[in-house]
């Protein structure tokens, strides 16, 4: 049995169902492959929360104007550099008109309700978060005639003379069949849960990583494209990693195992030492590096730990923190050596300098004479009971990928545009992003490709 | 931790919830939760009757079931809100009635009705039950108008009572961590959200039913049950002013306000009902209390009794079947005021009262 489609879309995120619906909306024909069961339909998408794009004055969903220059700074900054800069402007020009053509397709931003919700200047909030966002554009999709099926693994993708020809696909009942279409859009995401394929970076050390998504974020559809002569980008060592709770499922732990917790206290490793400053800058900008920092450390796990004078300071954890009298009852708990840990909190309490506190910004408590130092937000801890949250390495996405066009249209090996493969979301965020993170930015690449990708696949489709 | 396992359960829920709060724009359930970092019973109780049961928070979850976090708001609060009208009930002695409700209101109103039937039958010879009668003062050839005003006044002002009581241990329990009276702003927010049922709205799109569709369907089926409602009382409220006032005495000619308003509302009273009941019954299970299946149909039941004796007594009233239905529909709503306090009809007291309760909490927020 095989069937023919004018654009075929593998995957089901946020990038995968805008081009679905572009495509759709440009006319053609379209199937969506989506490898997950229903309910973990979408990917990483069902874990964020909001998109980051360009806007010239404030709106009733964001508090200020985020220029495209702006926009562009910070790119060039937490990338150091390392970003495709025609692409990476084009992509930050047309994030202006995803604020509202996502509207148009069903998705709802957050308002403001008097102040208590989260409200961005750079960032707009989806209402109900990503699984609502991703709701809604399968309802449309569906709504247009987009034809989507669940649970379809792809074992293989036929391709020759750089042209997509069919995916040969494993139906749980069906079987075994081939579907062809006249273009392609790969929308199918990293491979952050594919654990043996991280082994090949980070060795034995990826056994002890969890995965902040699903256990269907393989990367097998990007594995297929770049041995079948699609040119690679980004760094394949290269992930975004964040300390989250080392109580959390190995999959999709998602949002609420992450801690913010850092900065009020100290971060130990199993030898209860410290190893990095906990105060180095500005927390959001620093979330991202404590989970490479915790990677490289003994069994891939560390401490936080702080006392009770600090436990509001943060958002609820879904996990408690683990809680001892002394300091040595804690370090039982933790499995830690209690002179050890006794000793690293002497010198660190003995260190802080007297200070005015204020999370806000860069403050003046600091700690002298120790290695590393905590330069910002450094205060005793000294009121039991002593707390302490358990942290592993949990990865969020990775960064190798397929190298595109400005038309989201892969390029080859030898240079060349494929004259019907187009790719879309975190399987191309790659030629944007180098490195680094900044939040709300997946999303603005799925989006923005996504339409993209669709557009032109359904042009080159009907043509 | 707490008294039952479901507020465990909530409890659970809300610290996952707390530390996600990708919900806080949906509805005031989780601003209020937002709030707070540990959750008393009170406080549990007070989000479970905030909840309007729109199931979005469901569908827009990334760790509903079947996911291991096995994160289910609307259907833990509603058996919390359901178990929580059994707390608060007065006297505690009756609040056994909301474990099986269904069948507590089904005997409450045939014994009611019966009641009705018999005692117009022994009061009246059969002449007069069966007979036609027209013009000011037919009904009251049954039954004399200061006995039913007695009887209902009772029975309407014990459900008052019993009400206020109910309300005042919910109040005072979820009142205590931050405390203080109702206001008139307050008031007013509540009146407001509660008149347009503005958190049955899944946020915007319309509520969640039988799948992942949203519609408006039950917000305007409630409306039609609760305006409709609201109207059958207006015009009770207006003969009984007609009635002393200007001693004009029922029935009154079809274009009289009594008439109208009670016609408006019998229609309302109806519909509502039985687009409620229709929702109910098709409604994903997944976001349901479906023990209390009793408790949500005995009251629809009992609304849409009301709604359909009092329209055939308006068609009949001049033919020989308005005694036995006149008989009928003051069964029915009589067994629908003694059973107010001890069914499903608490639910919109204490919601509001949780409203009232939320507006405050807002309003100190914010200054």
């Amino acid at each position: 049995m095989s069937s023919k489609y004018d654009v075929l879309v593998i995957g089901g995120g946020n990038a995968a169902l805008c081009a679905a619906i572009s495509a759709r909306r440009g006319g053609a024909s379209v199937l969506v492959l989506e490898g997950a069961p229903k309910f973990y339909r979408g990917g990483n998408t069902r874990h964020t929360r909001n998109m980051r794009c360009a806007h010239d004055a404030a709106t009733e969903i964001l508090t200020g104007p985020y220029t495209e220059e702006e926009f562009w700074e910070d790119l060039l900054r937490v990338t150091g550099g390392q970003t495709d800069e025609v692409l990476a402007r084009h992509m930050i020009r047309e994030s202006k008109d995803i604020l509202n053509w996502i509207v148009e397709q069903g998705v709802r931003w957050q308002p403001s309700l008097g102040g208590t919700l989260s409200l961005g200047r750079t960032n707009s909030f989806f209402l109900g978060g990503g699984r609502a966002m991703l709701n809604a554009l399968y309802l449309t999709a569906e709504r247009l005639g987009v034809e989507v099926e669940y649970d379809a693994e792809v074992t293989d993708l036929v391709i020759a003379d750089d042209m997509f020809l069919a995916a040969r696909l494993k139906r749980p009942i069906k079987g075994e069949t081939e579907i062809h279409a006249t273009s392609l859009v790969a929308a199918a995401g990293g491979f952050e849960a594919n654990i043996e394929w991280l082994k090949q970076y980070w060795g034995e050390a990826a056994d002890n990583f969890l995965i902040r998504g699903t256990p269907y974020n393989r990367g097998s559809i990007l594995k297929m494209l770049l041995a079948k002569g699609v040119q690679e980008v980004g760094d394949p060592t290269q992930c975004h990693a964040v300390a989250i709770d080392a109580r959390a499922p190995k999959f999709d732990g998602g949002i609420i195992t992450r801690h913010d917790s850092v900065v009020f206290g100290i971060v130990v490793n199993k030898h209860a030492q410290r190893f990095y400053d906990e105060g180095e800058d500005i927390w959001p900008k620093r979330y991202a590096i404590w989970g490479r920092l915790v990677a490289a450390q003994p069994d891939q796990i560390a401490y936080i730990i702080f006392d009770s004078t600090v436990v509001t300071s943060f958002m609820p954890t879904l996990f408690p923190p683990i809680a001892g009298q002394t300091v040595a009852e804690l370090a039982g708990k933790l499995e830690l050596d209690p002179a050890a840990l006794e000793r690293t909190l002497a010198e660190f309490n003995a260190a802080v300098q007297p200070g005015t506190f204020d999370h806000t910004i860069l403050d003046d408590c600091r700690t002298e004479g120790i290695v590393p130092p905590k330069t910002h937000w450094a205060r005793r801890i000294a009121t039991p009971p002593y707390l302490a949250y358990p942290v592993r390495p949990g990865i969020t996405f990775t960064y190798l990928g397929t190298r595109v066009t400005k038309e989201a249209r892969m390029l080859m090996t030898d240079g060349k545009p494929s004259a019907n493969m187009f790719a879309a979301g975190e399987i191309m965020a790659g030629n944007v992003l180098g490195k680094g993170y900044a939040a709300g930015m997946g999303m603005t690449i799925g989006s923005v490709f996504g339409r993209i990708a669709g557009r032109e696949a359904a042009k080159h489709a009907r043509n | 931790m707490h008294g039952t396992r479901i507020l465990d359960e909530a409890d659970r829920l809300m610290t996952v919830c707390n530390s996600c709060r990708y919900c806080e724009g949906l509805c005031a359930v989780f601003p209020a939760m937002e709030m707070r970092r540990a959750f008393s019973d009170g406080d549990l109780n007070y989000l479970a009757n905030l909840c309007h049961a729109c199931g979005a928070c469901y569908v827009d979850c990334q760790f509903s079931p079947p996911h291991e976090f096995n994160v289910n708001v609307p259907k833990t609060l509603a058996i919390a809100r359901a178990e929580s009208y059994a707390v608060y009930a007065w006297p505690q002695a009756l609040s056994g009635a909301f474990a099986r409700n269904g069948l507590v209101i089904s005997i409450v109103a045939a014994l009611s009705m019966a009641a009705f039937i018999l005692g117009f039958a022994a009061v009246n010879d059969s002449g007069v039950l069966f007979g036609v009668h027209a013009g000011p003062g037919a009904f009251y050839r049954l039954m004399p108008h200061n006995a039913m005003a007695a009887l209902f006044s009772a029975a309407f002002l014990y459900a008052i009572f019993a009400l206020v009581m109910s309300v005042r241990a919910f109040w005072r329990d979820i009142g205590a961590p931050i405390g203080g009276r109702a206001e008139g702003g307050s008031i007013l927010q509540a009146i407001r959200d509660a008149g347009e049922l503005r958190y049955l709205d899944g946020g915007g799109v319309g509520c969640y039913n039988e799948d992942d569709k949203p519609t408006d369907r039950r917000k305007l089926y409630h409306h039609l049950t609760f305006y409709g409602f609201l109207l059958c009382f207006a015009a009770t409220s207006v003969a009984t002013l007609y009635h002393y006032v200007w001693g004009r005495e029922a029935p009154y000619p079809w274009w009289d306000l009594p008439v109208a308003l009670g016609t408006l509302g019998g229609i309302g009273l109806i519909v509502g009902p039985i687009g409620l009941f229709a929702a109910r019954m098709r409604r994903d299970p997944a976001l349901l209390d479906e023990q209390r299946y009793g408790m949500d149909v005995g009251f629809i039941a009992m609304l849409f009794l009301t709604g359909l004796t009092g329209m055939a007594l308006l068609a009949l009233r001049e033919t020989a079947a308005m005694g036995p239905l006149l008989a009928l529909h003051l069964g029915a709503v009589f067994a629908l005021f003694i059973t107010m306090p001890y069914g499903k009809f608490v639910h919109g007291i204490y919601r509001f009262a949780a409203l009232v309760r939320y507006a405050q909490e807002r309003k100190a927020e914010v200054s």
